[in-house]
């Protein structure tokens, strides 16, 4: 006896038959029939029709036939709302029946009705049931309330329902305090304003009681409640921790994870100081790695989690990393995400384990699979610099295997480790150059092009390897003929004598043939670059290029913070905030990491970067495929290319003897300065250059192309600014009754480009003064002055004379204190004279100094968290916009700008003459005044000066 | 909160739908086929899938695909646990969780998923609480219904359902007391071609068999806890007391049950109770191969490793394999190209091995890939990680319960790799 006999139709016609059992006397046949319409229902089969029939068998003692009838009042009722209205009386009654059971079920399924005119009479017995003395029903009666809030919210409200389920927070039975958590919670998603969670000390005690006694998905929805608030204090939200922390044995692997999140979010606010803060890190290990021998499905979305928790918090599963080794029988989408977890994981006290295993990967069935652990063997290089040998002698020995995919993946991860070790492992190139004919996938072609290009001089055939892939160029995909025109480019700046006609050939194809707009225009900028200058042309397109980065998928610090507050939600599966994907969800509030409250943030952990490293290893991001801008590779990825300075050094010599001893006396130890070697990105010291171009792009590119190609430039390069930063009043610096007569007054001002200090030179003594000459101590930022000190006249007395002498800052370099210190001495007829003044930093702030922003998110998650420094800027009644172009008129650049809660997020970069680039986090709030900044920064000790240059700059 | 369940069988049929808040049109299901379709294997369908207005959440169970519709931001894993427990209470119910017996008692089955959500909130998921309100179906009772006409739904309130332990019903009475429980570890392992060990760990469960009258209160205690530093625990324990003192305090739930589950990491030495010595190989152009295989014990405690089954996915190119057991017997699937060797027990003084001759696809190039070797072993009477219950006490109740520990070690996902 089966139920799969309600299947088996007759030949008279199933709804026929059914109506006449359903109005049988027999209660058994009765059953039987509403079992045969459910059944049909199950499988999708249309019973509507059989409505009254069905309805009319509500009225029984028999619980299991009224269960199935209310099964089938649920899913038709909607359809025949009128036939519906039968139903309500009997709903009406069963809300009075003794039976607690009935009661419940009687408010559950009415609340499942999706029909208004029901929905009217549910309001009465939903609120008796609300305050049922039996627990059951009351739990029962709080979903009801959030099934009503979807049909009706108005109604709701109106009823006051919402305020009798807050009250429910507070009941005496952990069940309906999970219920009534759940059943708000829901009702919040879709009314982000209103304030219905309202959790304080109190009510968040109350549920952690119940966390520890309800249901599991009780606990679910009680640690999700949880995560949203916001502990006053550390000391309160360790004692919330400690009372989570059990949560992480629970067999039930959402439980766990949903601890996760609470503990992951309250941390943030526990120093690292703390004992506690160790132990916690340490209980976190345990539960993470036994998802992972949970089924499939759960692994894949632990993962997914895993990978937003190592992003946060590397330590925590640092020592983990086996149980993320591959076995060959898991799904394909676990693989994958081991392969990712286990490259963030790599370090050098593991980096030979997981090669082997890479290795051993890269020799599976799976393609997909295959292709990611070749691509993982090349970040590992790029990673982890000790084994970058290993790695790409690991990556040749797959090469070797000629296996077609393999070669090609292979191939495109040389190319960047080339980036990232220039000048190391060039000896390759041979054998990959014998694969040249097996590649077909455009990304291996456009790796091997660019190789082939950019090591043109080392490859004696790179002519006729171009060549070949210049006959079939029209059907080549975009990023290959790109990239072959950069390279035919490359190798004829390098072989310029026998390339000529090759460069000719592809200029024309990518200019004249071609109708894809990116290929003609950098056709034309090559072209005209070529025939105007090939100097310029040289030292654009071969011109060094930064090193790249070693992570290149990070996620964006600020949205990472906003996932960790999302662990075990779909938001942590698609790495993305659920205002980017949710349907319905009507301005989702966005949750934020609390602030650490704790004393001292000083022990962070060992792995992140170590502050030592320099401004001059700036790595920057491999531009994504695609991007158009950043795909024109060789023009604004490329560093400024400076000239030698210039007319510089002739003077200075000249000044040192006549200040004689009297610098030596100035002058404190020799101790190393503070500039650090700018290696790859040479600093451009303003006032060397003669002809100060009017765009902001590396300046010695922009006056000899041309107005036409100058717009271009434009928009890589940022806006343009003609006004320059803003310039103080000046002051008096050295007052004549301490020089013997000689006023000196004056102030620093930058104008596109140049640094210069404007004096006001007045002779207040009897006699006239002539032989000016100034020199500067050594300094912070290595300013000095560009030109000698011209005053034409002797300067009679009571007369003055206004100079604006041009500076630069390449002079010898020596730490001050304060930072901005500058120590000048000044000669005349007279005497020498010393006097020290401040400068404000502003001026030092490069034109160039906006950041990609890839590069900006990749350095700012890489500067260690102790680097922050935070400020505030108070009573600055500036709006958002005015401030970025105000900020902007001083060369600090806004990169991105988001509206987060109401208020402004600006993130803003500048660097310095030197090389030290700044990032900065301007909040400003709408109504109030004072704005906060967050800089962060590799070398920390500017940070202060940078704030007061920020409010000098916002507030003149 | 869950807004449909769709359960799919492998050839792509819906042939169950259920809805708890308004109807979801079973289209919604073709952006699953979809991606089942790409996903080429079954088990590589990804587990969530994001359509236009909905977001599906599947499992694969017993050749059964468990599709859940989801439209609002709602946990995964608590989606996925949900439906597991919803795929172990039909395996609970109906003894197996199979298309058939889905079909069979379709009824009861939508009576059971109405019970266990409401609103797309767990009501009742403890198989307890669920028996009582809906009696799994037995031959004898349908016979009792319907000569008595009464029904199989109770319709009194379970009393689980409220108290503070809702996993166990009130008035449970044996005539025989027993409290059994299976101490089960299964060593997951990697094993590279040179015999180490490149990842082991141990995955150990306590199954619990307690059929105890009244509201007997129990503690277990082990001779070496210390063992137990990764362990996830059943709701009925006392985390406190496990805290404080090691020692498993509970007020067990009536029937089977799992304990705790638990983890012996790989810091710890996990000893591999087998080795195999292997040599395939492939000849460059002969379209022919060798396959020599052998399995030994290692450190086994000086029991008996038995029920010895290596499988092993071989490469595509092999049409067919002539092999010769010294023990036991092989099959090779041309199609799936799965080689099954059925071993049975290893006795050290004749070791079992399997060699002979592979033949390639004529003309196909050598294979790349060195086939996995995936072996399965139990061993009966030892718990590889050491751990010993010590004794078990009963409080709260009089009489005097039968008690019984078995232990037994297993295979999990254990890999030879060649």
């Amino acid at each position: 006896m089966t139920d799969s006999k309600y299947f088996t139709t007759t030949k008279k016609g199933e709804i026929f038959e059914l109506k006449a059992e359903l109005n049988s006397d027999k209660k058994e046949k009765k059953k039987e029939a509403v079992k045969k319409v459910i059944a049909s229902m199950t499988v999708g089969k249309d019973v509507s029709a059989l409505f009254p029939d069905v309805v009319n068998c509500m009225q029984t003692d028999n619980l299991e036939l009224k269960k199935l009838v209310y099964l089938y009042l649920m899913n038709y009722a909607k359809s025949q709302p009128d036939m519906a209205i039968m139903a309500v009386n009997t709903f009406v009654k069963d809300c009075e029946d003794p039976n607690p059971l009935i009661r419940a079920l009687a408010v559950r399924t009415m609340g499942c009705i999706r029909v208004d005119k029901i929905t009217e009479y549910l309001c009465e017995p939903l609120r008796k049931c609300l305050k049922d003395e039996d627990p059951y029903v009351r739990k029962t009666a709080a979903v009801c309330v959030a099934k009503l809030h979807d049909i009706n919210a108005q109604l709701v409200e109106d009823q006051g329902f919402l305020d009798t389920l807050k009250d429910l927070i507070s009941d005496s039975n952990p069940m309906v305090v999970a219920n009534a958590v759940a059943a708000l919670s829901e009702i919040a998603e879709s009314h982000p304003s209103s304030n219905l969670l309202d959790l304080n000390p109190q009510s968040i005690n109350k549920l952690l009681t119940a966390l520890n006694e309800c249901t599991e998905w009780g606990q679910i929805f009680i640690l999700d409640c949880l995560a949203n608030y916001m502990p006053k204090d550390d000391r309160e939200a360790q004692s919330i921790c400690e009372r989570v922390t059990p949560r992480l044995s629970h067999a039930n692997s959402a439980v766990v994870l949903s601890a996760v999140k609470v503990l992951m979010k309250f941390m943030e606010m526990l120093s690292k100081d703390l004992d506690y803060y160790g132990t916690l890190l340490k209980k976190l290990a345990p539960p993470l790695v036994t998802l992972l021998s949970a089924e499939p499905e759960l692994q894949y979305v632990a993962l997914r989690n895993i990978n937003l928790i190592v992003q946060k918090r590397p330590e925590i599963l640092k020592h983990e990393m086996k149980v993320f080794f591959v076995k060959y029988n898991d799904p394909i989408y676990v693989k994958l995400e081991k392969l990712d977890i286990m490259i963030r994981l790599a370090s050098q006290a593991n980096i030979a384990q997981v090669l082997a295993e890479l290795k051993e990967y890269a020799t599976e069935v799976d393609v997909d699979f295959v292709r990611k652990a070749v691509r993982a063997i090349g970040r590992c290089a790029i990673k982890v610099e000790q084994s970058a040998e290993r790695c790409v002698s690991t990556l040749l020995d797959l090469i070797q295997t000629k296996v077609n995919y393999v070669v090609q993946e292979a191939i495109v991860v040389i190319k960047d480790i080339f980036r990232k070790y220039p000048n190391k492992y060039e000896s390759v190139i041979a054998t990959l150059c014998e694969n040249l004919d097996s590649l077909d996938e455009p990304e291996a072609r456009a790796a091997m092009i660019w190789i082939v290009g950019e090591y043109a001089e080392r490859i004696d055939n790179a002519d006729e390897l171009l060549e070949s892939f210049l006959e079939g160029f029209h059907d080549e995909s975009t990023q290959v003929q790109l990239q072959l025109l950069t390279a035919i480019v490359k190798l004829f700046l390098k072989k310029p004598t026998e390339t000529q006609e090759l460069v000719q050939q592809v200029l024309s194809l990518a200019t004249q043939d071609s109708d894809n707009p990116d290929l003609r225009d950098r056709g034309y900028i090559y072209w005209r670059l070529l025939s105007t200058d090939p100097v310029a042309a040289k030292e654009v397109v071969l011109a060094e290029k930064p090193l790249i980065s070693e992570e290149t998928d990070l996620i964006e610090p600020t949205l990472l913070d906003e996932l960790i507050c999302y662990i075990g939600t779909l938001a942590s599966v698609y790495h993305k905030p659920p205002s980017a994907f949710v349907e319905g969800s009507r301005g989702v509030v966005h949750k934020s990491l609390p602030p650490r409250t704790g004393s001292s943030e000083s022990a962070e952990s060992p792995d992140t970067a170590p502050s030592g490293v320099q401004a001059a290893e700036q790595p920057a991001v491999i531009p994504t495929q695609g991007d158009l801008l950043g795909d024109l590779l060789n023009l604004d990825l490329g560093p400024p290319v400076s000239g030698p300075p210039i007319a510089t050094s002739a003077v200075q010599m000249g000044a040192v003897d006549l200040l004689g001893g009297g610098l030596d006396s100035l002058m404190g130890d020799e101790s190393e300065g503070l500039r650090s070697d700018v290696g790859g990105s040479p600093a451009i010291g303003g006032g060397g250059f003669a002809p100060a171009p009017s765009t902001t792009m590396p300046t010695n590119l922009g006056a000899p192309l041309g107005s036409g190609l100058g717009d271009l430039f434009d928009l890589t390069g940022g806006v343009g600014t003609l006004s320059g930063s803003y310039v103080a009043p000046k002051t008096v610096w050295l007052p004549a009754m301490k020089a013997k007569g000689l006023e000196i007054s004056g102030t620093f001002s930058r104008q596109v480009g140049s640094i210069s200090m404007d004096l006001v030179l007045t002779n207040k003594a009897l006699q006239v003064m002539s032989d000016f000459a100034i020199q500067f101590n050594r300094n912070s930022f290595g300013l000095a002055p560009a030109a000698p000190l011209q005053v034409h006249a002797p300067l009679a007395p009571n007369q003055s004379v206004e100079i604006s002498l041009p500076l630069n800052t390449v002079g010898s370099v020596m730490k001050m204190d304060p930072l901005n210190n500058l120590q000048v001495a000044v000669k005349n007829n007279i005497d020498v004279f010393y006097f020290s003044t401040l400068y404000p930093l502003h001026i030092l702030f490069v034109e160039d100094g906006k950041m990609e922003r890839q590069m900006f998110l990749a350095t700012w998650k890489d500067i260690p968290n102790e680097n922050e420094a935070q400020f505030q800027i108070k009573d600055c009644s500036l709006n958002a916009d005015a401030v970025s172009s105000k900020l902007q008129g001083s060369n600090i650049f806004t990169i991105a700008k988001r509206n987060v809660e109401g208020q402004d997020m600006l993130y803003q970069s500048l660097k310095l003459t030197n090389g030290i680039w700044v990032l900065a986090e301007l909040r400003i709030q709408p109504s109030n005044p004072s704005f906060t900044l967050s800089l962060k920064c590799r070398a920390p000790e500017v940070s202060q000066y940078i704030y007061q240059a920020y409010e000098t700059i916002l507030k003149n | 909160m869950i807004h449909s369940l769709f359960l799919i069988n492998c050839s792509g049929d819906i042939f169950l739908e259920k809805h708890w808040k308004s109807v979801v049109s079973q289209s919604v299901c073709d952006y699953f086929f979809e991606a089942q379709e790409k996903a080429i294997d079954v088990e590589n369908v990804p587990p969530v899938i994001s359509t236009p207005h909905h977001y599906l959440i599947s499992i694969y169970r017993d050749k059964i695909f468990f599709v859940s519709v989801i439209q609002s931001e709602v946990p995964p894993l608590f989606v996925i646990e949900f439906l597991h427990r919803v795929a172990d209470t039909f395996q609970d119910y109906f003894g197996e969780c199979s298309e058939t017996a889905i079909k069979d008692n379709v009824v009861i089955v939508y009576e059971l998923l109405e019970e266990m959500l409401d609103n797309g909130f767990p009501l009742a998921t403890e198989s307890n609480i669920l028996k009582e309100l809906i009696k799994p179906p037995t031959i004898l009772r349908s016979v009792v219904n319907s000569i008595t006409g009464s029904s199989n739904v109770g319709d009194t309130l379970p009393t689980g359902q409220l108290s503070n332990i809702p996993w166990r019903r009130a008035g449970v009475k044996y005539t025989n007391n027993e409290a059994y429980f299976d101490v089960v570890e299964e060593i997951d392992a990697i094993i590279d071609k040179s015999g180490s060990t490149v990842f082991a760990e141990i995955q150990g469960v306590i199954d619990s068999c307690i059929k105890l009258s009244g509201m007997p209160d129990l503690s277990l205690s082990f001779m070496n806890p210390r063992l137990l530093d990764d362990v996830s625990f059943h709701p009925c324990i006392r985390f406190k007391r496990w805290e404080s003192e090691r020692v498993l305090s509970f007020i067990p739930p009536d029937g089977n049950f799992r304990l705790i589950s638990y983890r012996v990491s790989s810091q710890n030495l996990v000893a591999i109770p087998v080795y195999v010595k292997h040599m395939i190989s492939f000849k460059e152009n002969s379209s022919s191969g060798r396959f020599d295989v052998t399995i030994g014990p290692k450190q086994n405690m000086g029991k008996t490793v038995e029920s010895v089954v290596m499988t092993v996915h071989m490469p595509k190119a092999v049409l067919n394999m002539n092999l010769t057991a010294t023990q036991g017997s092989y099959t090779f699937d041309p199609v799936t190209k799965v080689l099954t060797w059925d071993v049975g027990k290893i006795t050290p003084q004749k070791l079992p091995n399997l060699k002979g001759l592979v033949n390639l696809q004529s003309g196909a190039p050598k294979p790349e890939e060195n086939p996995s070797l995936n072996i399965q072993f139990k061993i009966q009477q030892l718990a590889i990680s050491g751990l010993k219950v010590n004794r078990l006490d009963m409080y709260g109740e009089k009489y005097k319960p039968f008690k019984g520990v078995k232990y037994i070690t297993k295979a999990g996902k254990f890999q030879v790799r060649t």
